[in-house]
């Protein structure tokens, strides 16, 4: 099994490659840049990994959420990659990957994964460490204000992602649990790889037209009425 | 360009609110095209929302390719080039379009190319049977674009003159939101100044009392606001407005094409973009193309706004000529049309 992953959500932009326990993956920290370096990074995987782009058996990519482009430019490669191999789609969580990696670099049962939103607003999350440290979702996803986070009934010693790094104090305050914060932390697709080879194994599949984001924030434009009551 | 073997081109259109798909055969021609318009998406709105048009660019992306290449009768393995709008436009638009693009001919192994929109627009009138051959005047007409072009060939662009702030599209769109009307404006002011009466109201022809082949759009718009604050709101005064205001746009692009066609001696002249589907400006041309014995060409009007058609074709002819990009998803939001690699 194949899977090439791929992650555009943040300033960071990687790709990977996921053959059943191994994982090869290229990783930059690069803002803006991520329509010049996607695909050399994914041939360079490839190249890597001696296998060629017919061989790959699905694509999985962060389907958010995240930066509202980087997620198109992830989703439109992933489209366009999946279409043209004929293969299928595996889209996976940001912030699962975030969590992914933080139960194997950390010690604890529960973690809160959060991004930067802008806006005075965060992506979190909460996950649970499942079976073989793969992170259950606890609750749903949401974009919010930091200062509505709740534990929700369970131990979170850990917190992750970019968010921390932004509202750390007031997330310490309505997470006190929390002993130890992965803040530079971003999505990767070696999680998001992981991740998606074992929705692969167990046929949670989607078609090259079903890889679009998940943004989370909605309220993107104001209609001129609305706003003209302000 | 017609050739005796078939190179077959995917284009991708996503620049601004339309989402375009086609695909161009070298030796059949067009094969098959497909279009979304956001046109409701973005009418509440009063205009583009550009957040709103990019996420709707990506989800429309593949129910349009998988259309176009049925309604084709082709497998996606017999595309043999992706030419996609990688500018000018709206960066997020034209990222969605372009990395969907991009990858997809790396996945099918065959050349991509970048395709500059405006010469997507310029060069639609050669999608028809009765095409136009090279050297031509082209009066580009579109949302973003007032430009008259002496056209070598392709990619030879010389610029003559264009708008020194608003685009010809862009007055009419404003006009049209003084006049009530909705987004996009340019048929609705159109078709409400076929019941008015031009003249009633007189508005200037800008720029026509000097040499020069610019354009200024803006002045137009305070002549309307004065005419409309002047008189009572009514239907009359309003369907008059539209129609002189109509009048002094078409006069004054005729003026410039004549004095253009009179100083590069070109003999045949092309309209294209968004505004080259209004009727009134193409029978004035029409009359003027008879006057200066010099013929004109316009695109069938589904192809005179944005379409994935225009960027197949542009992108085959020079895929044919051996140009290709490199492995990246480009998109170039400003992009200067004379700036293109000649043929
Ligand atoms: N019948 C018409 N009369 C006048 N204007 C029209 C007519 N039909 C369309 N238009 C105008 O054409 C414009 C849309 O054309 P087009 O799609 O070529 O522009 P665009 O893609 O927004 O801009 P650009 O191509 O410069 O980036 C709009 O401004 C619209 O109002
Ligand atoms: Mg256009």
């Amino acid at each position: 099994m194949k899977i090439l992953a791929i992650e555009t959500a943040t300033e960071a932009c990687s790709a990977a490659l996921v053959q059943d326990g191994d994982v090869i993956e290229r990783y930059v920290v690069a803002p803006r840049e991520h329509n010049r370096l996607i695909l050399p990074m994914i041939e360079e995987v490839l190249a890597e990994a001696g296998v060629v782009r017919t061989q790959i058996d699905a694509v999985a990519f962060g389907r958010g959420p995240g930066s509202f482009t980087g997620l198109r430019i992830a989703a439109g490669v992933t489209q366009g990659i999946a279409y043209g191999l004929d293969c299928p789609v595996l889209p996976v969580s940001t912030l699962a990957a975030l969590a992914f990696q933080s139960f194997e670099e950390a010690a604890g049962e529960g973690v809160y994964a959060c991004l930067d939103a802008r806006m005075g607003e965060i992506y979190g999350a909460l996950f649970r460490r499942g079976q073989a440290g793969v992170p259950d979702l606890i609750g749903d996803e949401a974009v919010l204000a930091p200062e509505r986070v709740e534990a929700a009934g369970i131990m979170v010693r850990l917190g992750v992602g970019s968010g921390w790094v932004t509202y750390r104090g007031v997330l310490s305050e309505r997470l006190k649990t929390v002993v130890e914060v992965l803040e530079d932390h971003f999505p990767r697709a070696a999680y998001i790889g992981r991740l998606g080879a074992r929705d692969f194994a167990a046929g949670r599949c989607v078609s090259a037209g079903e890889a679009i984001p998940v943004y989370l924030r909605d309220q993107v434009a104001r209609k001129p009425r609305t706003q003209a009551r302000e | 360009m017609q050739s005796n073997t078939s190179f077959r081109v995917l284009g991708i259109e996503t620049s601004c609110d339309e989402t375009g798909l086609a695909v161009f055969d070298s030796r059949y021609g067009l094969l098959a095209h497909a279009l979304h318009s956001q046109v409701q998406l973005h009418a509440d709105y009063g205009g583009v929302v550009p957040e709103l048009a990019s996420r709707d660019h990506i989800r429309k992306l593949l129910p349009l390719l998988r259309e176009v290449l049925s309604a084709a009768g082709l497998g996606r393995s017999d595309l043999d080039g992706v030419a996609y709008t990688a500018g000018p436009g709206l960066v997020g638009a034209l990222l969605a379009g372009a990395a969907a693009g991009r990858a997809l001919a790396w996945a099918l192994d065959v050349p991509a190319l970048a395709v500059h929109h405006m010469e997507g627009h310029l060069l639609a009138p050669l999608l028809e049977a009765d095409r136009p051959e090279f050297p031509f005047l082209c009066l580009l007409v579109s949302g973003g674009h007032t430009q008259l072009i002496d056209v070598a060939g392709i990619g030879r662009y010389g610029i003559l003159g264009e708008s020194l702030d608003d685009a010809a599209g862009e007055a009419f769109d404003k006009v049209a939101k003084m006049l009530g009307l909705g987004y996009p404006g340019g048929p609705a002011v159109a078709a409400l100044a076929e019941r008015g009466m031009p003249g009633r109201f007189r508005f200037p022809r800008p720029m026509t009392d000097r040499p020069g082949l610019d354009f200024s759009f803006s002045g137009l718009k305070t002549h309307v606001l004065q005419v409309l604050a002047a008189h009572p709101d009514n239907a009359d005064v309003r369907a008059d407005v539209a129609a002189e205001f109509q009048a002094a746009v078409v006069e004054t692009l005729l003026v410039k094409c004549r004095r253009a066609l009179r100083e590069t001696g070109l003999q045949r002249l092309v309209v294209s973009g968004g505004v080259s589907a209004n009727r009134a400006m193409r029978s004035a041309l029409r009359v003027l193309s008879e006057e200066e014995g010099v013929r004109v060409y316009f695109p069938r009007l589904e192809f005179c706004t944005d379409n994935g058609a225009m960027i197949a074709y542009a992108g085959c002819q020079r895929l044919l000529a051996g140009q290709a990009e490199p492995l990246r998803i480009a998109a170039y939001p400003r992009w200067p049309l004379d700036t293109l690699a000649p043929l």
